[in-house]
């Protein structure tokens, strides 16, 4: 048993860090953020230069064909650099929707583009109730047409296509279809945007049904808990290189006990968290029994560290921390889109509950 | 990173399964019910047997009686003896955290003389670290040994020592400098706990139990052979029984804490609450739902550290993030609990009406001193913020 990672996976995940910082460091962030979209084209083009676009999809599509701890490390590291577009909902999210509900053919239509970084996609699932729950899903095809809407779909606007979860199947809808129309919502994460789509007799092609949903629901869950660590990570670098640089009462605030402690605090909850979304990767990875489990425990506990880490390095920070120049701020928003994506802390306490009290199966594999 | 038993793995936990299928003692739980003063030679002898068996001490090199245990091999080891309900092993100290000791800083006189004991558990050891006024600051413990010829003269006082009542040694760590600054005038004696002038009293703790010892020394003469390690280099001979104590507990617990659990999911399928079973009330759902993934994440946490340990050869500071860990999740496990049972949680084992013969209302009031045992949380913390992320020292 090794629950460390090769060096394979060691070196993805350093030099997926060399990226992130080489080609999208805080400026570029923050300058992307203020665009309408947040999307780049040119940082696109060099994340698929990595393979990055591809990483978890078979070779037959274009893809790496990495497995899902790579995709946990992947997307950790584009969380530490609270990367701006539309990694998570082009790759993980639509990516993981199109291998598990399409046809072959339509995985050469749609799923090849995404891998070769032609097309830029999105999954739309929330609706007025803003229920996770798939069985609360309103929206209807009816003879190949959807009409109605969807709220909180990340980066619609620089989707080519958008997946649509609905009641009687997942379709696919083009981005220039007739009666679509994407408006931006306004909201607190300022580095991945959120769209009302809206559907008025809009052309729809059925690619799969509902019931292969869940699996890559897992995978997206897993991966934004990823994020999450990442996010969670680079609060605590700033917050403990902040507590040993500022003084006050003539030492550094990183001297006092209040403040270490604190610190140490966000390292137990950002190392656990880790650990519990690395071995959500490995039990996807392995098609283990206890796999949606294990993404309900990364989930459950990374939305509240992430958010626990955060209120941490904002307050160590003091009224720096609570300025608009200081970073932790955005992270902070990232972090509270997050917890509340796929799922916040009570709905997958709740999950687990049904798993272990329900049916009193064993949360998680034993050796 | 794969979490699949390695062949090796297998074969170890394959080969132990099948050594305790017939030898864990049939009448097993026997221990628990009689207080450990009289199950104590039922402990000795189920250590001797797992030492004829090569099972006492897995995690010691083969030359001395083990059988060189990776880490991963050493946490098979703890799971399966949760597993089957095994006893302890009555030199649970000796094996753990001193035997390891003597093996890296003793001399061959000492590791012959008192290695082969251990294993047996002919000879018990205990651990005189704490003092009344050095807890969380160790190095400035008092308890002092003043060379005269060819012998030490020991006089202080310990502290919070673990079988100090059935000790035959005692791993005592002393002031042997008194000029030198606090961490590098100290020194490990091995002490003869029948030599004269050694007292030990029993130490009533909040449960009600005497689990420790206060021990006394009144000039009590040490040979000074019995240094182990380098005379005035005791607080890294110290330190590394330390390190063993928070690096091998943590296997131990995920299936204690296991069972706790799976017994509250149990209880509350049973126990009534505004009209349904506590088990469908969603806040009691939350709660379980919690404390299950903790107890995985620990798991993790650990499989994750041991990992680490092995490729890089050294046990670090991270035992701290197991320690805040265990510790904090067990006291929070013990609160729901309470909850759960309401008016029968505070019953004490002997109640007629007590749930599970008390062992709730125990286990709520030992947990208090999950926090403070074995280091502190707070000590942790600051190991955590100066070991780990290099913060200045805050004392």
């Amino acid at each position: 048993m090794q629950f460390g990672l090769s060096e394979s996976q060691e070196f993805l995940k350093n030099s997926a860090r060399e990226f992130f910082e080489g080609e999208c460091p805080g400026a570029e962030m923050r300058r992307l953020m203020e665009t309408d979209n947040a999307y780049d084209e040119a940082l696109w083009s060099k994340l698929t230069d990595q393979g990055y676009t591809g990483i978890i999809f078979p070779e037959a599509y274009g893809g790496v064909g990495l497995g899902k701890v790579e995709l946990m490390l992947l997307m950790e590291e584009a969380g530490r650099a609270l990367l701006p577009g539309p990694l998570f909902s082009t790759v993980v999210l639509a990516g993981s929707v199109l291998e598990a509900v399409a046809t072959p053919a339509n995985k050469k239509k749609y799923l090849a583009p995404i891998c070769s970084g032609e097309a830029r996609a999105t999954v739309a699932v929330l609706e007025a109730g803003a229920s996770w729950n798939q069985r609360d899903v309103r929206l209807s095809a009816t003879n190949g047409k959807l009409s109605g809407e969807k709220l909180f779909v990340t980066d619609a606007a620089v989707a080519d296509f958008i997946l649509v979860v609905a009641h009687n199947g997942v379709f696919v809808v083009d981005g220039k279809a007739h009666g679509l129309k994407i408006s931006p919502m306004s909201a607190m994460d300022l580095t991945r945007k959120i769209y009302v789509v809206e559907f008025s007799n809009t052309p729809a092609e059925e690619i799969g049904a509902t019931t292969d949903l869940p699996r890559a629901f897992d995978i997206a869950t897993a991966a934004l808990a990823a994020e999450i660590v990442g996010g969670m990570q680079r609060t605590l670098e700033i917050t403990v290189e902040y507590a040993k640089t500022r003084k006050q009462f003539g030492k550094p605030i990183g001297m006092f006990q209040a403040i270490q402690h604190q610190c140490a605090d966000m390292y137990l909850e950002t190392e656990s968290a880790r650990s519990a979304v690395y071995y959500a990767g490995w039990a996807l990875e392995e098609n283990s029994p206890d796999a949606s489990t294990a993404v309900s425990i990364a989930k459950m506990y990374a939305s509240d560290a992430g958010r626990t880490v955060g209120n941490r390095g904002i307050q160590i920070h003091g009224g720096m921390g609570f300025t608009w120049e200081n970073d932790l701020h955005l992270y902070y928003r990232r972090a509270k889109a997050s917890e509340t994506a796929f799922g916040d802390a009570t709905f997958h306490r709740e999950r687990i509950a049904a798993t272990v009290i329900d049916s009193g199966s064993v949360s998680a594999k034993s050796a | 990173m794969d979490l699949n038993l390695t062949a090796e793995e297998l074969a170890f936990r394959d080969e132990l399964r099948a050594w305790l299928v017939s030898n864990v003692p049939k009448d097993r739980s026997e221990w628990r019910e009689k207080p450990i003063e009289e199950s104590f030679p039922y402990l000795r002898d189920w250590q001797r047997k797992l030492h004829e068996g090569r099972w006492a001490a897995v995690s010691w090199p083969k030359e001395y009686g083990g059988r060189s245990a990776t880490l991963m091999q050493q946490t098979l080891f703890w799971e399966e003896m949760a597993r089957v309900e095994a006893p302890p092993m009555a030199n649970s100290l000796g094996l753990g955290l001193i035997g390891p000791t003597i093996i890296a800083y003793g001399t061959e006189e000492q590791k012959k003389r008192y290695i082969p004991k251990i294993l047996s558990a002919e000879e018990i050891w205990c651990q005189g670290f704490s003092e009344p006024n050095a807890g969380s600051d160790l190095a400035g413990l008092q308890t002092e040994a003043r060379l005269d010829g060819d012998h030490y003269i020991v006089n202080g006082q310990k502290v919070w020592t673990s079988y100090g009542w059935v000790g035959d040694w005692c791993e005592l760590v002393v002031r042997t400098d008194p000029g030198a600054a606090k961490h590098k005038g100290l020194s490990v004696v091995l002490v003869d706990m029948k030599s004269p002038g050694v007292e030990v009293r029993p130490l009533r703790q909040m449960t009600g139990e005497s689990e420790f010892n206060e021990l006394f020394f009144r000039d009590v003469r040490v040979p000074i052979e019995n240094i182990l390690g380098k005379v005035n280099d005791g607080w890294n001979v110290a330190m590394s029984t330390l390190m063993y104590e928070r690096g091998s507990y943590g296997a131990r617990l995920h299936l204690i804490f296991k069972r706790y659990i799976t017994r509250l999911i149990e209880l509350a399928r049973n126990i009534q609450r505004n009209g349904r079973p506590a088990a469908e009330d969603p806040l009691i759902r939350q709660k379980l739902a919690q404390c299950s993934a903790e107890i995985e994440i620990m798991r993790f946490n650990q499989m994750r550290a041991f990992s680490r340990i092995t490729a890089t050869g050294v046990p670090g500071p991270e035992g701290s993030i197991q320690k805040i860990f265990w510790s904090e999740l067990n006291q929070r496990l013990q609160q729901i609990a309470q909850e759960l049972l309401g008016s029968h949680g505070q019953l004490l084992g002997g109640d007629p009406r007590a749930i599970d013969n008390g062992i709730w209302s125990y286990a709520y009031l030992r947990a208090r001193g999950n926090t403070i045992e074995a280091g502190t949380s707070e000590v942790q913390r600051n190991i955590i913020g100066h070991f780990v992320l290099g913060l200045p020292r805050s004392y």
